[in-house]
């Protein structure tokens, strides 16, 4: 049977895949983000994932305001890299478990989640930044993959507590799998930044770090928490931390934190990166 | 959610400085303008758009201002005539403008003020939350 081995939450600041791609991960700017990740890879790597599931969303890439799904699954057996404008990533592109993302889709929906099962999806920032966080620079990847899409651009974006759920019933999609596989999850974006307006810029240390500390503790603070408080507190790209609910959703109740950086600031951005160990 | 609660949820978001949350009403007015920006994903849209800014804005619905504000490089014009983050940074992309000299230029200060800021912690959010008090 497939299991869920454990979860990784993670932000996909699109500088930081760009230096990794030209090799300044040394450099002062970005070399106390990288130094401190290869525990992150060693532990990532120890649990033996052969699947990982992406949570993430779509930066006005592959999808646009012309079609918005609220969740989306990728059901594919190969994923590019997506082109943003300064040409395709140069990392390898994705293998998809497409058996598993399809009975996860077939799943959640009779479960009652909706997802929009998307055939064709070249993967943006959103999903390549937190991959070569995971594993480096690799020539292929150590695991197939299946990208959760999640709308936190266009108002209203789901909830924390229904990402969740979301979360809980993935997890019981993949435990009915009969095949022996490990699974990872990882939900993306965040911690709290706001790219738009005079508010730019801003950061909240403190909203962050006790969010960190409420997923190996007090999670329902952070799944109940509503969207003005993620808003307001965290920035309005600060909402992409819904998305890190879904994986907390798909693990035991209990978990224990093994890994954790977080650096102020990549870019425009606080950047965060956390492991969490089933604990049950 | 009841009725009340969901529409003093969209009064508080107007209540967060500096801040636009990207809501239906801005969607439904800047869904033209940021199909535009949508184009500039490809080389040929970006091509067209520095040959002509004006007849490539021209064959796309947006309304007068909007072509204007595109134009004269006014992000934060831009957002207000419903333009989205996402979309309207394609257009500093297309000048190779980066996420940071926007930010600069929608709060006031210069791309280099704006990275000294992030580099020694980030715009405050004491202060910056509400509208109407200064917690």
């Amino acid at each position: 049977m497939a299991k869920i081995v454990g979860g990784i939450g993670c932000s996909h600041v699109p500088p930081v895949g760009i230096a990794s791609d030209k090799g300044q991960t040394t450099d002062g700017y970005w070399s106390p983000l990288f130094e401190a990740i290869p525990p992150a890879r060693k532990w990532i790597l120890d649990q033996k994932p052969d699947v990982m599931i992406v949570v993430f969303n779509d930066h006005a890439t592959s999808l646009s305001f012309k079609m918005v799904p609220t969740f989306a699954i990728g059901v594919a057996p190969y994923y590019e890299n997506a082109d943003e404008g300064y040409g395709p990533r140069p990392i390898p592109h994705y293998e998809g478990d497409d058996q598993l993302a399809w009975h996860i889709a077939e799943s959640c929906i009779l479960d009652g989640f909706d997802l929009t099962i998307v055939n064709e999806l070249d993967l943006d920032h959103g999903f390549s930044v937190p991959m070569t966080v995971m594993f480096g620079e690799v020539e292929k990847w150590p695991v197939k993959v299946i990208p959760i899409c999640v709308n936190v651009i266009q108002y209203p974006p789901p909830t924390a507590e229904r990402c969740f759920h979301l979360g809980q019933a993935i997890r019981r999609a993949v435990e009915e799998y009969d095949e022996d596989l490990r699974v990872m999850i990882a939900g993306t974006g965040g911690m709290s930044h706001q790219l738009q307006g005079e508010r730019a810029g801003v950061i909240n240390t403190e909203f962050d770090i006790k969010y960190l500390d409420n997923l190996s503790g007090n999670n329902i603070e952070n799944m109940k928490k509503p969207h003005l408080e993620y808003i307001r507190e965290s920035g309005t790209e600060g909402i992409e931390l819904v998305m890190w609910q879904v994986m907390r959703g798909a693990l035991d109740e209990r978990v224990k934190e093994t890994f954790r950086k977080y650096h102020v600031a990549s870019s425009n951005t606080a950047f965060g990166v956390i492991c969490l160990e089933n604990d049950n | 959610m009841t009725k009340e609660e969901k529409q003093e949820l969209r009064k508080a978001f107007e209540d967060i400085p500096g801040t636009r949350v990207f809501t239906p009403e801005r969607s439904r007015m800047g869904y033209h303008l940021n199909i535009f920006c949508m184009t500039l994903n490809k080389e040929e849209g970006r091509q067209a758009f520095r040959e002509n800014e004006r007849a490539y804005l021209d064959r796309f619905p947006m309304t007068e201002e909007q072509k204007q504000a595109v134009l004269n490089r006014e992000w934060l014009k831009l957002l207000d005539l419903g333009g989205n983050i996402y979309y309207v940074w394609k257009i500093a992309a297309c000048d190779r403008k980066t996420m940071q000299y926007i930010g600069g230029k929608m709060s006031g200060i210069t791309e280099e003020e704006f990275k000294e800021m992030m580099l020694s912690g980030g715009r405050s959010i004491i202060g910056n939350r509400s509208k109407t008090s200064d917690y």
